[in-house]
């Protein structure tokens, strides 16, 4: 097994690191960050074990809230692909309280490699207190410092992503992301009457709402990088045209600079900007609207379609498909203005890029001998990799730290329908989201405040 | 005088819709009066068909155009929306560029034609309103089309 051949000496995080990367590869290089690049590794990931014991109840906490923090916690770990829990049953013996002793014996003997242990209270105030630590069995070792928190009974699922978030970057060193939501398109009724509603979840399918709006369809909602407003399409008016909604107050307003049909916009990593397109006289182009002055500028003048543009996260550049080359490709312009430069040059149709939050990579819908795929390829263009295949995979969305993807999958024929799914950037773990109804246009917030 | 327009048009709206439920059953064509919405939809045929992702007017489509544009010179009053649609094997994006394509395809035959410019307003929906629901090219080909609507002009 890997494991024993890893030295004790090594920090778990480093022995992670290089189980992700080829190992051979690994040990060459003395300064592995747990940075992954997938590609140099197709063999099979060994996951983390974990165990997640009930947290323990001090004064006046609900048990059952005790017991689903743990669940939660171990249901994002586990969706990573990454770790895998325990199952409670199998424990030797449960901590009883927050600052006994670690009893290590007790999870080395069920194989674990990592322990959680947590406390929830209920302070006078109503307030629910929950504090956690983190242990690396082997080592006999806490890893990171223990962390406490305070909130109100109704956000203790909060609670449990932002523990899982603490987990997560600790013994990977990835950026966090259960922290999050994911605002997208609730879809019911038949293929050929659907009804699209506007809809936000927690990253895991939890706490599904429906947005409030005019019934008539609606596209394709995007998050503000503060994940206070959405930007979508809606036909309200009869036509495709962009609206911007304030999720506080449920206002919705339309952009006044965007008159004619409007569709496929994306937010500025800073939020003062807005990039879509815009059709005029059949032809489609990109335009760059300023929040604040209301005043649009165009990008693109081409005769060709250019759609689906998304702003690069230090603003300066956007990526769009154009079919400028006969085909759909992906071009790359200065958001300042100038030549759009063509950086993809495979077989088939490329669509849908977007850019990560990391800025390496770019995710995008392939469409290639009938099958559309969900890849990644660098910024240039290079190292393309599709990551998924079927019937219909469409509209890739990046977790906010740039590993994971979210997109739509729609089956074939009479029955058709979408439903979201998400996949790792190495191309392994694809996982469909549970939702109460069909699902299409998943786009991931940043994580919360 | 704008307000009788308006009216004429209304009615029109309710004899069309009362039409489209009943079209489903065994009405006879010959009972349809060449005035009739329903006489533009079935007999002259609101729609035309388009090649995979191109917005070209095939003959096919002109010479269903060229009754359109026959009959729709005769309605003078009423309003006409092109609707652009797209089949299921593209992107949501493109497809609705495509849509608008196809309808200003439409749209551009119509002036060359002669109708006038401010009853004209067109419509892209993309894949988002398929006309068939198979996944193969019986249905997809029939879903790339352009559907001209008598009787409802949308603002810009």
């Amino acid at each position: 097994m890997v494991k024993q051949s890893v030295s004790k000496s090594l920090k778990l995080i480093f022995f992670i690191g290089m189980l992700l990367i080829n190992l051979s590869f690994a040990f060459a290089q003395k300064t592995v960050a747990p940075q992954l690049d997938m590609t140099v590794n197709r063999g099979v990931i060994k996951p983390i074990s974990l165990a997640v014991p009930s947290f323990i109840k001090e004064s006046g906490a609900n048990s059952i809230i005790s017991r689903e923090l743990a669940k939660v916690i171990s249901n994002n770990l586990n969706s990573t692909g990454l770790f895998k829990s325990i199952p409670q049953t199998a424990y030797v013996s449960t901590p009883l309280s927050f600052n006994t002793p670690v009893q290590f014996s007790d999870w080395s003997i069920i194989n674990a490699d990592v322990l959680v242990v947590g406390s929830v209270g209920l302070k006078p105030d109503g307030r629910l207190e929950v504090k956690f630590r983190l242990w690396d069995v082997s080592q006999q070792k806490e890893i990171g410092k223990g962390k406490q928190y305070f909130t109100n009974s109704e956000s203790w699922r909060r609670i449990s992503h932002k523990i899982s978030d603490t987990i997560y970057t600790r013994v990977t060193g990835e950026g966090a992301y259960f922290d999050s939501r994911v605002v997208f398109v609730s879809e019911t009724g038949p293929k050929d009457n659907r009804t699209k509603r506007l809809a936000i979840m927690d990253q895991d399918g939890a706490n599904f709402r429906l947005l409030k709006h005019p019934p008539s369809l609606v596209i394709a909602p995007r998050f503000s990088p503060t994940t206070n407003k959405i930007i979508f399409t809606g036909y309200e008016t009869g036509k495709p045209r962009v609206y911007l909604m304030d999720l506080s107050s449920g206002e919705i307003t339309s952009l006044p600079e965007l008159q004619g049909m409007s569709f496929a916009p994306r937010f500025s990593a800073d939020g003062s900007e807005i990039v879509l397109s815009m059709t005029e006289n059949g032809n489609t182009d990109i335009f760059i609207s300023n929040l604040a002055s209301g005043t649009k500028r165009r990008l693109t003048t081409n005769i060709a379609i250019d759609t689906a543009p998304s702003f690069s996260p230090d603003g300066n550049r956007i990526v769009f498909e154009s079919d400028r080359g006969g085909g759909q490709q992906l071009y790359i312009i200065p958001s300042k203005g100038g030549e759009a430069k063509r950086i993809s040059f495979g077989e088939g149709r490329y669509a849908t890029p977007v850019w990560s939050p990391r800025g390496d990579l770019i995710a995008f819908t392939k469409i290639k001998e009938g099958k559309f795929h969900i890849g990644v390829m660098r910024v240039d263009g290079t190292k393309e990799r599709l990551l998924t295949t079927s019937f219909l995979d469409e509209g890739p969305a990046w977790a906010p730290n740039g590993r994971v993807l979210m997109f739509f999958r729609e089956t074939p024929g009479k029955a058709g329908a979408p439903s979201i799914y998400s996949i790792d950037i190495s191309g392994r773990n694809l996982r469909k989201i549970k939702t109460s109804s069909f699902a299409s246009d998943p786009n991931w917030s940043q994580i919360l405040n | 005088m704008k307000n009788i327009g308006f009216a004429i048009f209304v009615i029109l709206l309710l004899v069309g819709c009362e039409n489209n439920k009943s079209s489903e059953s065994s009405l006879n064509d010959a009972q349809i009066s060449q005035n009739d919405i329903e006489y533009f939809q079935k007999l002259v045929g609101d729609t035309v068909l388009f090649t995979v992702d191109q917005s070209g007017l095939r003959p096919d489509a002109i010479s269903i155009l060229n009754a359109q544009v026959e009959w729709l010179k005769e309605k003078k009053f009423l309003p006409i929306t092109i609707e652009g649609h797209a089949d299921e094997q593209g992107t949501r994006e493109y497809n609705l560029a495509l849509g608008a394509r196809r309808a200003t395809a439409v749209r551009e035959f119509f002036l060359a034609k002669g109708i006038e410019q401010d009853r004209l307003s067109i419509v892209t929906y993309g894949k988002e309103r398929p006309l068939r629901v198979c996944s193969n090219e019986e249905c997809w080909s029939k879903n790339r089309r352009a559907v001209t609507v008598v009787g409802k002009k949308i603002a810009d």
